[in-house]
């Protein structure tokens, strides 16, 4: 354990003030791809990190699903040491950066922090990400130690979150890694999902970087299940595991009247086409949706919802409303989306529910018909079910709608790998603990095997997926 | 990187590719399509695979010039590279002995529906052929499908080339003699389609359309090229991209079709403006992913420099 540099004493630093994150005026931001955040200063990391009581038994590192040694890296930033601080969190987390920004923190590190019963808790997800772009603004990072070649080659089927992180940490064990991506860029969701202004691409192409000069190779243009199949990586292209973290990519529709009016989109094809093809950039081919003077609806009140409506608002939407059937208290997106996204004018028409959408003669989505809803008893996961009021329906004009109701399982893989079992659900059927599946060498994690979930969550999946291979090839090794 | 082997007009604005993409030879099967991306700031557009060589690792792509996308493509010669090419994707067409198929092609759907027709003559069918176009110069591969087809009937609207009518009038007269073939098989332009459905639905003849709506990824994932049927809403890309002719809304997909009508006009107006800067763009695309092949084009340095791989 590093020895603290710290000599507030804790009574006084209980008193320190949580440094406020420095945002681009929602006035200007709602008509620019430009990232919200700013991130701390040097003067704002060092005077947020000097507010960690630096407990004994640190409650936030029990809250961060990969178990990044938050004290540890925090009395680094107390100390000045912020490439240190990063080589400790890429210890646990290889994509700091990334996590720094779209972590749920309110609900992980920064909801276990012990500050936060009385005051503030520790500003975690803005230190992360202070020491990442630290680090990456110095165009220097210190390259984890790399244990000798092993000889043995890994294939990691889709390069999102789960993919990403298992190829560091199975790379740094010295085995050979490809990373095989069905789209033209790597990077899985941090790419086609989530939005410039949230996380720009070129901080996930720095962190790839990272990857590469670690040694993972990554190949674009292949789906696995189409272009090869599982048992083609191990007969053709020599694979001693299969790692498959694809993701839960098949869009929900609400299967309603008028769905299929020009207008509508899944969120999967609105952010794709705006994302990874940068439809909102006029030199780009690929066509969208001209929200320009026009009034929008995103469905849905996740993360991937305000993603879509701030997105819709970027592109000129006159205005934006979200839909959602229960109340905002339930919504599962970060606080601060929400946060943002209400600073930017999005309209929220909360307890409301699409039952079906209009169109015009020329098959244009002209309104989209909704119910008002109303809050009955608690359902499975807790949050009280919303029940339509009746004979409250009515029609709310827009010219585009998005749904964003969540993903399902893509059947790609497991239609062309009939040993591969899968749950009722259609997602992959793996041990929890070892993440094996019922194929011999092939292993899953991610939103492939739990449904959809969040990048930290993945990431998470992705490290443990490594450890059961790490173990798996070594077993193989005594065996033969 | 997928390099161009060999090109060359088959009609004017319909040109043939040979493209290098050994995997993909090795995998296709016929009724399949591939997913292009000409250059980095290109949009992806899917093509069904005409034909393809395992053992040669290539694969041939008919493309119409219709669009920017398509019309620049065909401004690639030898030499040239695709930037980004993704498949064999969808489902394979269903190919069994059905007894007497009819192959209809319209226009450039002669090169979609040739693989298949292939396949059902090597399947022992009795294979009839139906190839039709506006006028002669756009009827094509009629060598290719005569050395695999039973019989061939071709007409154009013009009667510059065999009779003088349309697609579907040769299968209105079989029908008529009673001749009510166990599969009819038709790809081209939408209308086209629709109205081989409408003359053999009231004969309950198995019909099998192959579908062309807007694609993003090609793999289930944006759920934009989704098709109206009977049993609802399925995606072209991995329900596909063949359907059951009967079971499709036509008029949907032709107004689905038409979505991005406008900006489609636009893009093609500033390309027929400057055409050479549109292939520069291509060309500059593949020479960097050429020089890196590693990192590609997105490989920028923490201080935004292009660094060495």
């Amino acid at each position: 354990m590093s020895e603290s540099k710290n000599t507030i004493p804790p009574k006084e630093r209980v008193k320190l003030p949580r440094q406020h994150m420095p945002e681009e005026p929602p006035e200007e931001r709602r008509h620019s791809f430009l990232e919200v955040n700013r991130g701390l200063t040097v003067l704002g990391a060092t005077s947020e990190a000097l507010r960690c009581l630096e407990c004994a038994k640190p409650n936030c590192q029990h809250g961060c699903p990969v178990n990044v040694n938050i004290r540890e890296f925090v009395q680094k930033v107390v100390a000045g040491d912020y490439l240190g601080a990063a080589a400790k969190i890429r210890e646990d987390n290889v994509l700091p950066a990334i996590t720094g920004r779209v972590c749920p923190q309110e609900t992980q590190c920064e909801g276990c922090c012990i500050l936060g019963n009385k005051f503030e808790p520790l500003g975690v997800g803005y230190l992360e990400r202070f020491v990442a772009d630290y680090e990456r603004e110095h165009g220097v990072f210190g390259l984890p130690e790399k244990a000798p070649a092993t000889g043995k080659k890994v294939a990691i089927v889709g390069s999102g979150p789960a993919g990403l992180s298992a190829s560091g940490d199975l790379v740094r064990w010295g085995h050979d890694v490809t990373v095989f991506e069905a789209l033209h860029e790597i990077g899985g969701v941090l790419i086609y999902g989530i939005p410039e202004f949230r996380l720009p691409k070129e901080i996930v192409r720095h962190e790839i970087d990272v990857l590469r000069a670690m040694g993972v190779h990554f190949e674009t243009n292949v789906v696995i299940g189409k272009t090869l199949t599982i048992d083609e990586m191990f007969t053709e292209e020599k694979f001693d595991a299969v790692l498959v973290a694809t993701g839960a990519g098949l869009p929900k529709f609400l299967n309603v009247p008028g769905e299929h009016l020009n207008g509508v989109y899944s969120a999967n094809e609105f952010l794709t086409r705006v994302n990874l093809m940068r439809a909102y950039d006029s030199g780009f081919d690929e066509p969208v949706f001209d929200c320009r003077g026009q009034d929008i609806a995103v469905v849905g009140g996740g993360n991937t919802a305000m993603d879509a409506v701030r997105t819709a608002c970027r592109l000129g939407a006159k205005t934006s409303y979200l839909v959602y059937r229960r109340t905002e208290k339930e919504m599962p997106a970060r606080l601060e989306e929400a946060k943002h996204a209400r600073e930017e004018g999005i309209q929220f028409l909360c307890l409301t529910n699409p039952v079906g959408f209009i169109g015009d003669d020329q098959g244009r989505l002209r309104a989209v018909r909704c119910i008002k809803m109303e809050l009955g008893e608690p359902d499975e996961s807790g949050r009280r079910s919303p029940c339509e009021v009746p004979g409250s329906e009515f029609d709310l004009p827009v010219q585009m709608a998005v749904i964003a109701l969540g993903t399902g399982a893509n059947p790609l893989i497991q239609s062309t790998t009939p040993d591969l079992n899968t749950n009722r659900r259609g997602y992959i059927a793996a041990d929890p603990e070892t993440l094996r599946t019922s194929k011999k060498g092939v292993f899953a994690a991610g939103d492939i095997v739990t449904g959809s979930a969040t990048v930290i969550l993945a990431m998470a999946a992705g490290r443990k997926a490594a450890k059961s291979i790490q173990e798996y090839l070594q077993d193989m090794t005594r065996w033969n | 990187m997928f390099p161009i082997v060999e090109a060359g007009f088959l009609a004017p604005d319909i040109k043939r590719f040979v493209v290098e993409a050994p995997r993909i030879a090795r995998k296709r099967q016929a009724g399949q399509f591939v997913i292009v991306r000409v250059h980095a700031k290109g949009e992806r557009i899917p093509l069904t695979i005409a034909d393809g060589d395992a053992s040669r690792g290539t694969i041939t792509l008919i493309v119409q010039g219709i669009g920017k996308t398509t019309k620049l493509m065909n401004l690639l010669e030898p030499g040239d590279a695709l930037l980004d090419l993704v498949g064999p994707l969808g489902k394979p067409s269903e190919i069994q002995r059905f007894g007497t198929t009819v192959v209809i092609g319209g226009g450039v759907g002669a090169a979609i529906a040739y693989p298949t027709a292939k396949a059902l003559h090597e399947a022992g069918n009795h294979v009839i052929s139906i190839l039709g176009g506006r006028n002669k110069d756009l009827v094509i591969l009629e060598q290719e499908i005569r050395a695999i087809s039973d019989e061939v009937f071709i007409t154009t609207d013009d009667g510059s080339s065999g009779r003088k009518g349309l697609v579907i009038d040769p299968l209105k007269e079989m029908i008529a003699e009673g001749r009510l073939p166990d599969l009819v098989l038709a790809i081209g332009p939408v209308r086209m389609m629709q109205a081989v459905a409408e003359v053999t639905r009231p004969h309950g003849i198995h019909t099998v359309v192959s579908l062309n709506s807007l694609m993003v990824d090609g793999t289930g994932m944006c759920g934009g090229c989704r098709i109206v049927t009977h049993t609802g809403a399925k995606f072209a890309c991995v329900d596909g991209p063949e359907f059951d002719a009967h079971n499709v809304d036509f008029e949907i997909l032709a107004q689905r079709n038409r979505m991005y009508a406008d900006r489609e006009a636009a893009e093609l107006r500033e390309f027929r403006e400057n055409p050479d800067a549109c292939l520069k763009e291509v060309r500059d695309s593949c020479r960097l992913e050429a020089a890196h092949p590693e990192v590609g084009l997105r490989h920028v340095g923490a201080q935004g420099q292009e660094q060495p791989s």
